[in-house]
Protein backbone atom coordinates (compact mmCIF):
# COMPACT_ATOMS: atom_id res chain seq x y z
CA UNK A 1 0.00 0.00 0.00
CA UNK A 2 1.63 3.37 -0.81
CA UNK A 3 -0.85 5.32 1.43
CA UNK A 4 -3.46 4.72 4.28
CA UNK A 5 -6.67 4.91 4.92
CA UNK A 6 -6.06 6.98 7.83
CA UNK A 7 -3.52 9.34 5.53
CA UNK A 8 -6.17 9.55 3.07
CA UNK A 9 -8.49 11.05 6.44
CA UNK A 10 -5.88 13.17 7.64
CA UNK A 11 -5.49 14.87 4.15
CA UNK A 12 -8.99 15.46 3.74
CA UNK A 13 -9.41 17.08 6.44
CA UNK A 14 -6.60 19.62 6.10
CA UNK A 15 -8.38 19.96 2.30
CA UNK A 16 -11.83 20.48 4.14
CA UNK A 17 -13.56 17.68 2.49
CA UNK A 18 -16.09 15.99 4.18
CA UNK A 19 -15.63 12.38 3.27
CA UNK A 20 -18.26 9.78 3.97
CA UNK A 21 -17.11 6.04 4.72
CA UNK A 22 -17.86 4.64 1.22
CA UNK A 23 -16.03 7.73 -0.23
CA UNK A 24 -12.73 7.31 1.57
CA UNK A 25 -12.54 3.77 0.77
CA UNK A 26 -12.70 4.44 -2.61
CA UNK A 27 -10.23 7.01 -2.58
CA UNK A 28 -8.10 5.50 -0.69
CA UNK A 29 -7.75 2.74 -3.68
CA UNK A 30 -7.98 5.44 -6.09
CA UNK A 31 -4.94 7.58 -4.80
CA UNK A 32 -3.12 4.27 -4.14
CA UNK A 33 -3.46 2.87 -7.82
CA UNK A 34 -2.26 6.86 -8.80
CA UNK A 35 0.73 6.73 -6.39
CA UNK A 36 1.58 3.13 -7.51
CA UNK A 37 1.50 4.49 -11.05
CA UNK A 38 3.89 7.55 -10.69
CA UNK A 39 6.33 5.17 -8.37
CA UNK A 40 7.23 3.70 -11.34
CA UNK A 41 9.51 6.77 -11.92
CA UNK A 42 11.60 5.79 -8.90
CA UNK A 43 13.08 3.29 -11.33
CA UNK A 44 14.92 5.43 -12.87
CA UNK A 45 18.47 6.35 -11.33
CA UNK A 46 18.72 10.36 -10.41
CA UNK A 47 21.77 10.35 -8.30
CA UNK A 48 23.59 13.54 -9.12
CA UNK A 49 20.53 15.23 -10.93
CA UNK A 50 19.06 17.98 -9.05
CA UNK A 51 15.41 18.16 -8.70
CA UNK A 52 13.41 20.21 -10.96
CA UNK A 53 11.21 23.29 -9.49
CA UNK A 54 9.27 23.94 -12.69
CA UNK A 55 8.07 21.91 -15.98
CA UNK A 56 9.44 24.65 -17.95
CA UNK A 57 13.27 25.03 -18.12
CA UNK A 58 13.24 28.94 -17.67
CA UNK A 59 13.66 31.58 -15.16
CA UNK A 60 13.85 34.64 -13.98
CA UNK A 61 10.10 35.98 -15.18
CA UNK A 62 9.81 38.92 -13.24
CA UNK A 63 7.68 42.73 -13.53
CA UNK A 64 9.06 46.10 -12.57
CA UNK A 65 7.73 47.87 -9.52
CA UNK A 66 5.14 50.29 -11.16
CA UNK A 67 1.38 50.93 -10.01
CA UNK A 68 -1.15 49.38 -12.26
CA UNK A 69 -5.12 50.33 -11.32
CA UNK A 70 -6.50 46.96 -10.02
CA UNK A 71 -10.75 47.12 -9.17
CA UNK A 72 -12.85 49.37 -7.34
CA UNK A 73 -13.84 48.02 -3.09
CA UNK A 74 -17.15 47.41 -5.34
CA UNK A 75 -15.72 45.06 -8.11
CA UNK A 76 -13.76 43.58 -5.73
CA UNK A 77 -16.64 42.40 -3.76
CA UNK A 78 -18.86 42.00 -6.43
CA UNK A 79 -18.93 37.97 -6.24
CA UNK A 80 -18.66 38.25 -2.00
CA UNK A 81 -22.19 36.18 -0.65
CA UNK A 82 -21.92 39.13 2.66
CA UNK A 83 -20.27 42.82 0.71
CA UNK A 84 -19.34 45.59 3.41
CA UNK A 85 -17.97 48.58 3.44
CA UNK A 86 -15.45 47.01 5.86
CA UNK A 87 -14.63 44.02 3.85
CA UNK A 88 -15.34 40.84 3.14
CA UNK A 89 -18.07 39.77 5.64
CA UNK A 90 -17.10 36.36 7.28
CA UNK A 91 -17.86 34.68 10.64
CA UNK A 92 -16.28 35.79 13.06
CA UNK A 93 -12.53 34.33 13.54
CA UNK A 94 -10.14 35.12 16.56
CA UNK A 95 -7.45 33.45 17.80
CA UNK B 1 16.72 25.16 39.60
CA UNK B 2 19.15 27.52 37.16
CA UNK B 3 17.70 27.70 33.78
CA UNK B 4 19.23 28.75 30.54
CA UNK B 5 16.85 30.86 27.87
CA UNK B 6 17.46 30.05 24.86
CA UNK B 7 15.65 32.69 22.22
CA UNK B 8 15.84 32.19 18.25
CA UNK B 9 13.95 35.35 16.40
CA UNK B 10 11.90 35.17 12.82
CA UNK B 11 11.52 39.06 12.15
CA UNK B 12 9.32 39.66 8.72
CA UNK B 13 10.50 42.90 7.46
CA UNK B 14 8.00 44.39 4.82
CA UNK B 15 9.28 45.82 2.25
CA UNK B 16 9.08 49.32 0.75
CA UNK B 17 8.34 48.49 -3.01
CA UNK B 18 5.72 50.41 -4.79
CA UNK B 19 3.57 47.29 -5.45
CA UNK B 20 3.05 44.03 -4.35
CA UNK B 21 5.29 41.13 -4.56
CA UNK B 22 3.47 39.37 -7.71
CA UNK B 23 0.99 41.78 -9.23
CA UNK B 24 1.05 45.50 -9.66
CA UNK B 25 -1.53 46.59 -6.83
CA UNK B 26 -0.26 49.54 -5.02
CA UNK B 27 1.13 48.81 -1.17
CA UNK B 28 0.22 52.32 0.28
CA UNK B 29 -1.15 51.87 4.20
CA UNK B 30 -3.91 52.94 5.43
CA UNK B 31 -6.32 53.13 2.48
CA UNK B 32 -9.94 52.15 1.86
CA UNK B 33 -10.58 48.45 2.62
CA UNK B 34 -10.07 46.46 -0.51
CA UNK B 35 -9.48 49.31 -2.79
CA UNK B 36 -6.07 48.07 -3.83
CA UNK B 37 -6.80 44.72 -5.51
CA UNK B 38 -6.76 42.62 -8.81
CA UNK B 39 -7.89 39.62 -9.93
CA UNK B 40 -3.90 38.22 -9.14
CA UNK B 41 -4.49 38.96 -4.66
CA UNK B 42 -7.71 38.26 -5.09
CA UNK B 43 -6.88 34.77 -6.31
CA UNK B 44 -9.60 34.96 -9.16
CA UNK B 45 -9.11 31.67 -11.37
CA UNK B 46 -6.53 31.63 -14.15
CA UNK B 47 -4.76 34.71 -12.99
CA UNK B 48 -1.01 33.90 -12.92
CA UNK B 49 1.48 35.70 -10.30
CA UNK B 50 4.72 37.98 -11.80
CA UNK B 51 7.55 38.27 -9.67
CA UNK B 52 8.27 42.04 -8.90
CA UNK B 53 12.31 42.80 -9.63
CA UNK B 54 12.65 45.15 -7.05
CA UNK B 55 11.65 43.09 -4.34
CA UNK B 56 14.47 40.36 -5.53
CA UNK B 57 17.01 43.51 -5.52
CA UNK B 58 16.39 44.23 -1.73
CA UNK B 59 16.38 40.75 -0.81
CA UNK B 60 19.69 40.49 -1.97
CA UNK B 61 20.67 43.44 -0.66
CA UNK B 62 19.28 42.70 2.72
CA UNK B 63 21.41 39.27 2.92
CA UNK B 64 24.54 40.97 1.63
CA UNK B 65 24.52 43.55 4.31
CA UNK B 66 23.32 40.34 7.00
CA UNK B 67 26.62 38.45 5.67
CA UNK B 68 24.36 36.01 3.91
CA UNK B 69 25.21 33.48 1.39
CA UNK B 70 22.48 34.78 -1.55
CA UNK B 71 21.42 31.40 -3.51
CA UNK B 72 21.83 30.91 -7.35
CA UNK B 73 18.57 29.33 -7.85
CA UNK B 74 15.92 29.79 -5.52
CA UNK B 75 12.45 28.54 -5.53
CA UNK B 76 8.75 29.82 -4.49
CA UNK B 77 6.67 27.17 -3.03
CA UNK B 78 2.44 27.10 -1.52
CA UNK B 79 2.40 26.89 2.28
CA UNK B 80 -1.37 25.41 2.17
CA UNK B 81 -3.86 26.30 5.13
CA UNK B 82 -7.26 27.71 4.90
CA UNK B 83 -7.30 31.35 7.10
CA UNK B 84 -10.12 33.93 5.90
CA UNK B 85 -7.49 36.28 5.11
CA UNK B 86 -5.62 33.90 2.48
CA UNK B 87 -7.94 33.62 -0.67
CA UNK B 88 -5.97 31.43 -2.74
CA UNK B 89 -6.10 28.78 0.74
CA UNK B 90 -2.10 29.17 -0.18
CA UNK B 91 0.46 31.79 0.26
CA UNK B 92 3.66 31.76 -1.60
CA UNK B 93 6.82 31.39 0.55
CA UNK B 94 9.90 30.22 -0.05
CA UNK B 95 10.65 26.08 1.63
CA UNK B 96 13.66 24.58 0.80
CA UNK B 97 15.61 26.77 -1.59
CA UNK B 98 15.11 30.30 0.55
CA UNK B 99 16.82 33.77 -1.07
CA UNK B 100 19.94 33.84 1.57
CA UNK B 101 21.28 31.45 3.95
CA UNK B 102 24.01 31.30 6.56
CA UNK B 103 24.10 34.65 7.46
CA UNK B 104 24.91 36.41 11.07
CA UNK B 105 25.15 39.53 13.02
CA UNK B 106 27.33 41.14 15.78
CA UNK B 107 25.13 42.69 18.57
CA UNK B 108 27.36 44.43 21.34
CA UNK B 109 25.97 45.21 25.30
CA UNK B 110 27.35 44.52 28.63
CA UNK B 111 27.93 41.05 27.20
CA UNK B 112 31.13 42.50 24.60
CA UNK B 113 30.46 41.65 21.57
CA UNK B 114 28.73 38.30 19.97
CA UNK B 115 27.63 36.91 17.10
CA UNK B 116 23.81 35.37 16.20
CA UNK B 117 23.56 33.62 13.14
CA UNK B 118 21.28 33.87 10.57
CA UNK B 119 19.46 30.68 8.63
CA UNK B 120 17.56 32.11 6.22
CA UNK B 121 16.48 34.91 4.73
CA UNK B 122 13.25 33.83 2.59
CA UNK B 123 10.49 36.18 -0.22
CA UNK B 124 6.94 35.25 0.75
CA UNK B 125 4.08 37.62 0.27
CA UNK B 126 1.84 39.27 3.08
CA UNK B 127 -1.94 37.48 3.96
CA UNK B 128 -4.94 40.42 4.02
CA UNK B 129 -6.54 41.89 7.10
CA UNK B 130 -8.67 40.65 9.72
CA UNK B 131 -11.10 42.84 11.24
CA UNK B 132 -13.31 41.56 13.36
CA UNK B 133 -16.87 43.29 14.10
CA UNK B 134 -17.66 45.95 17.19
CA UNK B 135 -20.72 47.73 15.33
CA UNK B 136 -23.91 46.71 16.62
CA UNK B 137 -24.90 43.80 14.81
CA UNK B 138 -22.02 42.63 13.45
CA UNK B 139 -19.96 40.77 16.58
CA UNK B 140 -20.86 37.30 14.96
CA UNK B 141 -18.45 38.59 12.07
CA UNK B 142 -14.89 39.55 11.10
CA UNK B 143 -14.39 41.76 7.73
CA UNK B 144 -11.36 40.84 5.48
CA UNK B 145 -9.55 43.52 3.60
CA UNK B 146 -7.34 42.54 1.13
CA UNK B 147 -5.25 45.29 0.62
CA UNK B 148 -2.27 44.20 2.25
CA UNK B 149 -2.68 40.51 0.75
CA UNK B 150 0.55 40.09 -1.81
CA UNK B 151 2.46 42.30 0.24
CA UNK B 152 5.93 41.93 -0.28
CA UNK B 153 7.91 40.17 3.31
CA UNK B 154 11.19 39.40 4.01
CA UNK B 155 11.39 36.70 6.84
CA UNK B 156 14.46 37.05 8.63
CA UNK B 157 14.85 33.41 10.83
CA UNK B 158 17.96 33.74 13.35
CA UNK B 159 19.84 30.99 14.90
CA UNK B 160 18.53 30.13 18.40
CA UNK B 161 21.43 31.52 19.94
CA UNK B 162 20.38 34.69 22.02
CA UNK B 163 20.48 33.84 26.12
CA UNK B 164 19.04 36.72 27.11
CA UNK B 165 15.61 39.23 26.27
CA UNK B 166 18.42 42.02 26.02
CA UNK B 167 20.06 40.13 23.28
CA UNK B 168 16.73 39.43 21.70
CA UNK B 169 16.31 43.28 21.70
CA UNK B 170 19.96 44.06 20.71
CA UNK B 171 19.52 41.53 17.56
CA UNK B 172 16.12 43.39 16.75
CA UNK B 173 17.61 46.66 17.20
CA UNK B 174 20.39 45.92 15.02
CA UNK B 175 18.35 44.11 12.17
CA UNK B 176 15.86 47.01 12.13
CA UNK B 177 18.96 49.46 11.86
CA UNK B 178 20.25 47.69 9.17
CA UNK B 179 16.73 46.95 6.82
CA UNK B 180 15.73 50.60 7.41
CA UNK B 181 19.66 52.13 6.25
CA UNK B 182 19.07 49.96 2.90
CA UNK B 183 15.83 51.49 2.50
CA UNK B 184 14.66 48.27 2.04
CA UNK B 185 11.75 48.70 5.12
CA UNK B 186 10.71 51.71 6.90
CA UNK B 187 11.00 50.18 10.30
CA UNK B 188 7.52 51.40 11.16
CA UNK B 189 6.56 48.50 13.96
CA UNK B 190 3.08 50.32 14.86
CA UNK B 191 1.64 49.83 11.24
CA UNK B 192 3.49 46.22 10.90
CA UNK B 193 5.77 46.89 8.70
CA UNK B 194 8.73 45.26 10.76
CA UNK B 195 7.04 42.28 12.76
CA UNK B 196 8.96 39.64 15.35
CA UNK B 197 8.15 36.20 16.26
CA UNK B 198 9.98 34.58 19.24
CA UNK B 199 10.91 31.40 19.58
CA UNK B 200 11.80 30.72 23.70
CA UNK B 201 12.79 27.41 25.81
CA UNK B 202 14.38 26.76 28.65
CA UNK B 203 17.24 24.06 29.99
CA UNK B 204 18.98 23.43 32.87
CA UNK B 205 22.20 25.19 32.97
CA UNK B 206 24.69 22.86 31.91
CA UNK B 207 22.25 20.41 29.62
CA UNK B 208 22.49 20.53 26.21
CA UNK B 209 19.79 19.93 24.35
CA UNK B 210 17.10 22.59 24.06
CA UNK B 211 14.06 22.16 25.82
CA UNK B 212 10.19 22.33 24.12
CA UNK B 213 9.50 26.05 22.56
CA UNK B 214 6.68 28.74 23.11
CA UNK B 215 6.69 31.07 20.33
CA UNK B 216 5.50 34.10 20.87
CA UNK B 217 3.50 36.17 18.33
CA UNK B 218 1.75 39.69 18.16
CA UNK B 219 4.75 41.93 19.62
CA UNK B 220 4.97 45.20 18.18
CA UNK B 221 7.74 47.59 20.11
CA UNK B 222 11.00 46.24 21.36
CA UNK B 223 10.04 47.17 25.00
CA UNK B 224 7.21 44.50 24.51
CA UNK B 225 9.76 42.16 23.04
CA UNK B 226 11.72 43.05 26.21
CA UNK B 227 8.81 42.00 28.42
CA UNK B 228 7.18 39.23 26.86
CA UNK B 229 10.60 37.45 26.38
CA UNK B 230 10.66 37.98 30.36
CA UNK B 231 7.24 37.36 31.20
CA UNK B 232 7.53 33.78 29.37
CA UNK B 233 11.09 33.41 31.19
CA UNK B 234 9.31 33.36 34.18
CA UNK B 235 6.04 31.56 33.24
CA UNK B 236 8.20 28.51 31.76
CA UNK B 237 10.55 28.43 34.41
CA UNK B 238 7.10 28.21 36.85
CA UNK B 239 5.84 25.06 34.82
CA UNK B 240 9.27 23.50 35.24
CA UNK B 241 9.53 24.04 39.13
CA UNK B 242 6.54 22.94 39.85
CA UNK B 243 7.15 19.70 37.66
CA UNK B 244 4.88 20.49 34.90
CA UNK B 245 5.73 20.43 31.32
CA UNK B 246 6.18 23.44 28.52
CA UNK B 247 4.04 22.56 25.57
CA UNK B 248 4.96 23.36 22.11
CA UNK B 249 2.36 26.26 20.87
CA UNK B 250 1.68 29.42 19.94
CA UNK B 251 1.41 31.82 22.64
CA UNK B 252 -0.15 36.11 22.18
CA UNK B 253 1.11 38.88 23.91
CA UNK B 254 -0.88 41.22 25.66
CA UNK B 255 0.14 44.19 25.86
CA UNK B 256 -2.73 45.20 28.10
CA UNK B 257 -1.34 42.63 30.76
CA UNK B 258 2.13 42.47 30.12
CA UNK B 259 1.51 37.82 30.13
CA UNK B 260 1.69 35.55 27.03
CA UNK B 261 -1.56 33.71 26.60
CA UNK B 262 -2.38 30.48 25.01
CA UNK B 263 -3.79 30.74 21.51
CA UNK B 264 -6.71 28.58 21.20
CA UNK B 265 -5.20 25.28 20.17
CA UNK B 266 -4.77 24.05 17.08
CA UNK B 267 -7.20 21.11 15.95
CA UNK B 268 -3.93 19.51 14.23
CA UNK B 269 -0.19 20.48 14.22
CA UNK B 270 0.68 22.42 11.66
CA UNK B 271 1.00 20.92 8.03
CA UNK B 272 1.13 22.59 5.32
CA UNK B 273 2.21 20.40 2.48
CA UNK B 274 4.68 22.58 0.85
CA UNK B 275 5.26 22.08 -2.42
CA UNK B 276 6.86 24.50 -5.38
CA UNK B 277 4.82 26.80 -7.21
CA UNK B 278 4.06 26.00 -10.31
CA UNK B 279 2.79 29.58 -11.44
CA UNK B 280 6.09 30.81 -11.01
CA UNK B 281 9.59 30.07 -12.38
CA UNK B 282 12.93 29.10 -10.28
CA UNK B 283 14.53 32.91 -9.37
CA UNK B 284 18.55 32.77 -10.60
CA UNK B 285 20.90 35.19 -9.20
CA UNK B 286 24.83 35.35 -11.06
CA UNK B 287 27.36 36.21 -9.35
CA UNK B 288 27.40 39.67 -11.40
CA UNK B 289 23.61 40.57 -10.09
CA UNK B 290 24.76 40.09 -6.71
CA UNK B 291 27.89 42.53 -7.37
CA UNK B 292 25.57 44.74 -8.91
CA UNK B 293 23.61 45.08 -5.72
CA UNK B 294 26.68 45.01 -3.53
CA UNK B 295 27.28 48.14 -5.72
CA UNK B 296 23.75 49.30 -4.63
CA UNK B 297 24.75 48.83 -0.40
CA UNK B 298 24.74 52.28 1.33
CA UNK B 299 27.89 52.35 4.15
CA UNK B 300 25.81 50.73 6.89
CA UNK B 301 25.93 51.95 10.52
CA UNK B 302 28.95 50.02 11.97
CA UNK B 303 31.13 50.67 9.23
CA UNK B 304 30.49 54.40 9.94
CA UNK B 305 31.19 53.96 13.43
CA UNK B 306 34.03 52.93 12.83
CA UNK B 307 34.95 55.76 10.15
CA UNK B 308 33.79 58.61 12.76
CA UNK B 309 36.12 57.32 15.07
CA UNK B 310 38.85 56.47 13.18
CA UNK B 311 39.34 59.13 10.74
CA UNK B 312 37.39 62.36 12.81
CA UNK B 313 38.45 61.92 16.28
CA UNK B 314 35.25 61.33 17.46
CA UNK B 315 34.06 58.92 20.74
CA UNK B 316 32.57 55.84 20.44
CA UNK B 317 29.64 57.42 22.11
CA UNK B 318 28.98 59.85 19.59
CA UNK B 319 29.99 58.05 16.61
CA UNK B 320 26.82 55.90 18.02
CA UNK B 321 24.54 58.79 18.28
CA UNK B 322 25.58 60.28 14.99
CA UNK B 323 24.91 57.05 12.81
CA UNK B 324 21.67 55.51 14.63
CA UNK B 325 19.69 56.61 11.69
CA UNK B 326 20.72 57.49 8.24
CA UNK B 327 19.55 60.55 7.57
CA UNK B 328 21.28 62.11 11.06
CA UNK B 329 24.79 60.63 9.47
CA UNK B 330 24.26 61.76 6.05
CA UNK B 331 23.55 65.29 7.63
CA UNK B 332 26.50 65.66 9.47
CA UNK B 333 28.91 64.22 6.94
CA UNK B 334 27.59 66.48 4.52
CA UNK B 335 28.76 69.04 6.93
CA UNK B 336 31.82 67.88 7.53
CA UNK B 337 32.53 67.56 3.97
CA UNK B 338 32.13 71.32 4.22
CA UNK B 339 34.19 72.08 6.43
CA UNK B 340 36.46 68.90 7.51
CA UNK B 341 38.85 70.74 10.42
CA UNK B 342 35.67 70.90 12.66
CA UNK B 343 34.09 67.63 12.79
CA UNK B 344 33.89 67.12 16.77
CA UNK B 345 32.41 70.92 17.09
CA UNK B 346 29.90 70.33 13.95
CA UNK B 347 28.67 66.26 16.01
CA UNK B 348 28.35 68.81 19.30
CA UNK B 349 25.91 70.73 17.66
CA UNK B 350 23.83 68.37 15.45
CA UNK B 351 23.59 66.35 18.39
CA UNK B 352 22.71 69.38 21.09
CA UNK B 353 21.25 72.46 19.59
CA UNK B 354 19.96 71.01 16.36
CA UNK B 355 18.88 67.71 17.82
CA UNK B 356 16.80 69.74 20.28
CA UNK B 357 15.07 72.00 17.92
CA UNK B 358 14.29 68.80 15.62
CA UNK B 359 12.77 66.95 18.58
CA UNK B 360 10.89 70.24 19.92
CA UNK B 361 9.33 71.01 16.40
CA UNK B 362 8.95 67.65 15.64
CA UNK B 363 10.57 68.44 12.10
CA UNK B 364 12.37 65.40 10.00
CA UNK B 365 16.41 66.27 9.76
CA UNK B 366 15.53 66.16 6.00
CA UNK B 367 13.45 69.13 6.14
CA UNK B 368 15.38 71.32 9.17
CA UNK B 369 15.89 74.82 8.14
CA UNK B 370 19.40 75.14 9.08
CA UNK B 371 20.83 72.94 6.25
CA UNK B 372 24.27 71.92 6.61
CA UNK B 373 25.57 74.58 4.27
CA UNK B 374 24.20 77.30 7.21
CA UNK B 375 24.98 75.32 9.93
CA UNK B 376 28.70 75.00 8.58
CA UNK B 377 28.85 79.03 7.51
CA UNK B 378 27.84 79.65 11.13
CA UNK B 379 31.21 77.60 11.95
CA UNK B 380 33.36 79.12 10.65
CA UNK B 381 32.37 82.49 11.33
CA UNK B 382 33.16 80.81 14.92
CA UNK B 383 36.16 80.09 13.82
CA UNK B 384 37.27 83.18 12.19
CA UNK B 385 36.27 85.21 15.32
CA UNK B 386 33.25 87.00 13.80
CA UNK B 387 31.18 85.90 16.64
CA UNK B 388 31.81 84.15 19.83
CA UNK B 389 30.03 80.35 20.50
CA UNK B 390 27.51 81.94 22.79
CA UNK B 391 26.45 84.37 19.97
CA UNK B 392 26.16 81.38 17.99
CA UNK B 393 22.85 80.34 19.73
CA UNK B 394 21.21 82.98 19.14
CA UNK B 395 22.47 83.02 15.22
CA UNK B 396 21.34 79.43 15.34
CA UNK B 397 17.71 80.02 16.59
CA UNK B 398 17.21 82.87 13.99
CA UNK B 399 18.29 80.54 11.31
CA UNK B 400 16.20 77.89 12.39
CA UNK B 401 13.39 80.32 12.76
CA UNK B 402 14.22 81.99 9.23
CA UNK B 403 16.60 80.12 7.28
CA UNK B 404 18.56 83.19 6.89
CA UNK B 405 22.33 82.51 5.73
CA UNK B 406 24.38 83.16 9.30
CA UNK B 407 26.77 86.39 7.95
CA UNK B 408 23.33 88.24 7.13
CA UNK B 409 21.74 87.32 10.48
CA UNK B 410 25.04 88.69 12.34
CA UNK B 411 25.04 91.76 10.79
CA UNK B 412 21.24 92.47 10.82
CA UNK B 413 21.06 92.15 14.64
CA UNK B 414 24.31 93.17 14.84
CA UNK B 415 25.94 90.05 16.47
CA UNK B 416 29.63 90.73 15.72
CA UNK B 417 32.09 89.78 18.42
CA UNK B 418 33.59 92.56 20.00
CA UNK B 419 36.95 91.62 19.72
CA UNK B 420 38.12 95.62 20.40
CA UNK B 421 40.25 95.38 23.45
CA UNK B 422 39.73 99.21 24.61
CA UNK B 423 35.99 98.48 24.46
CA UNK B 424 36.28 95.47 26.47
CA UNK B 425 38.64 97.15 29.10
CA UNK B 426 36.23 99.60 29.48
CA UNK B 427 33.31 96.82 30.29
CA UNK B 428 35.69 95.09 32.24
CA UNK B 429 36.66 98.14 34.52
CA UNK B 430 33.12 98.85 34.92
CA UNK B 431 32.09 95.38 36.36
CA UNK B 432 35.40 95.17 38.66
CA UNK B 433 34.30 98.83 40.12
CA UNK B 434 31.04 97.59 40.82
CA UNK B 435 31.71 94.10 42.70
CA UNK B 436 34.51 95.27 44.74
CA UNK B 437 33.81 91.68 47.39
CA UNK B 438 34.25 89.53 44.83
CA UNK B 439 37.60 91.53 44.18
CA UNK B 440 38.76 91.21 47.55
CA UNK B 441 37.51 87.26 47.35
CA UNK B 442 39.21 86.87 44.07
CA UNK B 443 42.30 88.56 45.69
CA UNK B 444 42.18 86.62 48.96
CA UNK B 445 42.84 83.22 47.12
CA UNK B 446 39.19 82.17 46.42
CA UNK B 447 39.85 81.66 42.17
CA UNK B 448 36.33 80.37 41.73
CA UNK B 449 34.80 84.06 41.16
CA UNK B 450 36.79 84.60 38.46
CA UNK B 451 33.95 82.78 36.32
CA UNK B 452 31.55 85.27 38.45
CA UNK B 453 33.52 88.41 36.41
CA UNK B 454 33.59 86.55 32.85
CA UNK B 455 29.56 86.40 33.25
CA UNK B 456 29.18 89.70 34.43
CA UNK B 457 31.03 91.02 31.48
CA UNK B 458 29.51 88.58 29.01
CA UNK B 459 26.43 90.01 30.20
CA UNK B 460 27.20 93.83 30.29
CA UNK B 461 28.32 93.01 26.34
CA UNK B 462 25.17 91.14 25.52
CA UNK B 463 27.29 88.34 24.69
CA UNK B 464 29.25 89.97 21.85
CA UNK B 465 32.88 90.18 23.91
CA UNK B 466 34.93 88.07 22.94
CA UNK B 467 35.72 85.43 25.66
CA UNK B 468 39.82 84.65 25.11
CA UNK B 469 39.91 88.68 25.67
CA UNK B 470 37.66 89.00 28.27
CA UNK B 471 39.89 86.00 30.40
CA UNK B 472 42.55 88.04 29.37
CA UNK B 473 42.53 91.44 30.15
CA UNK B 474 40.17 90.14 33.49
CA UNK B 475 43.38 88.44 34.63
CA UNK B 476 45.40 91.40 33.20
CA UNK B 477 43.51 93.72 35.64
CA UNK B 478 42.91 91.51 38.87
CA UNK B 479 46.69 90.21 39.06
CA UNK B 480 48.15 93.69 38.41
Amino acid sequence: MKISRSEVEHVARLARLALDEAELDALTGDMDAILAYVDQLSRLQTDGIAPTAHAVPMANAFRPDAVRPGFTPEQALVNAPSPDPAGFRVPRVIE
Amino acid sequence: MNYEVVIGLEVHVQLTTKTKIFCGCSTAFGQTPNSQTCPVCLALPGALPVLNYQAVEYAIRTGLATNCTIAPQSVFARKNYFYPDLPKGYQISQYELPVCQHGWLDIEGEWGSKRIGITRIHMEEDAGKLVHGELPGTAQSSFVDLNRAGTPLLEVVSEPDMRSADEAVAYLKKLHQIVVYLGVCDGNLEEGSFRCDANVSLRPVGQEQFGTRAEIKNVNSFRFVKLAIEHEIERQADLLDSGGKVVQETRLFDAQTGMTRSMRSKEEAHDYRYFPDPDLVPLEIDAAWIEAERAQLPELPEARRQRYQADWGLSAYDAEVLTAERPLADYFEACVTLLPSQAKSIANWVMGELTRKLNEGGVNIAESPVTPLLLTGMLKLIEAGTISGKIAKTVFDEMWATGHEPARIVEEKGLVQVSDSGAIEQIVAEVLAASAAQVEQYRGGNEKVFGFFVGQVMKASKGKANPALVNELLKKKLEG
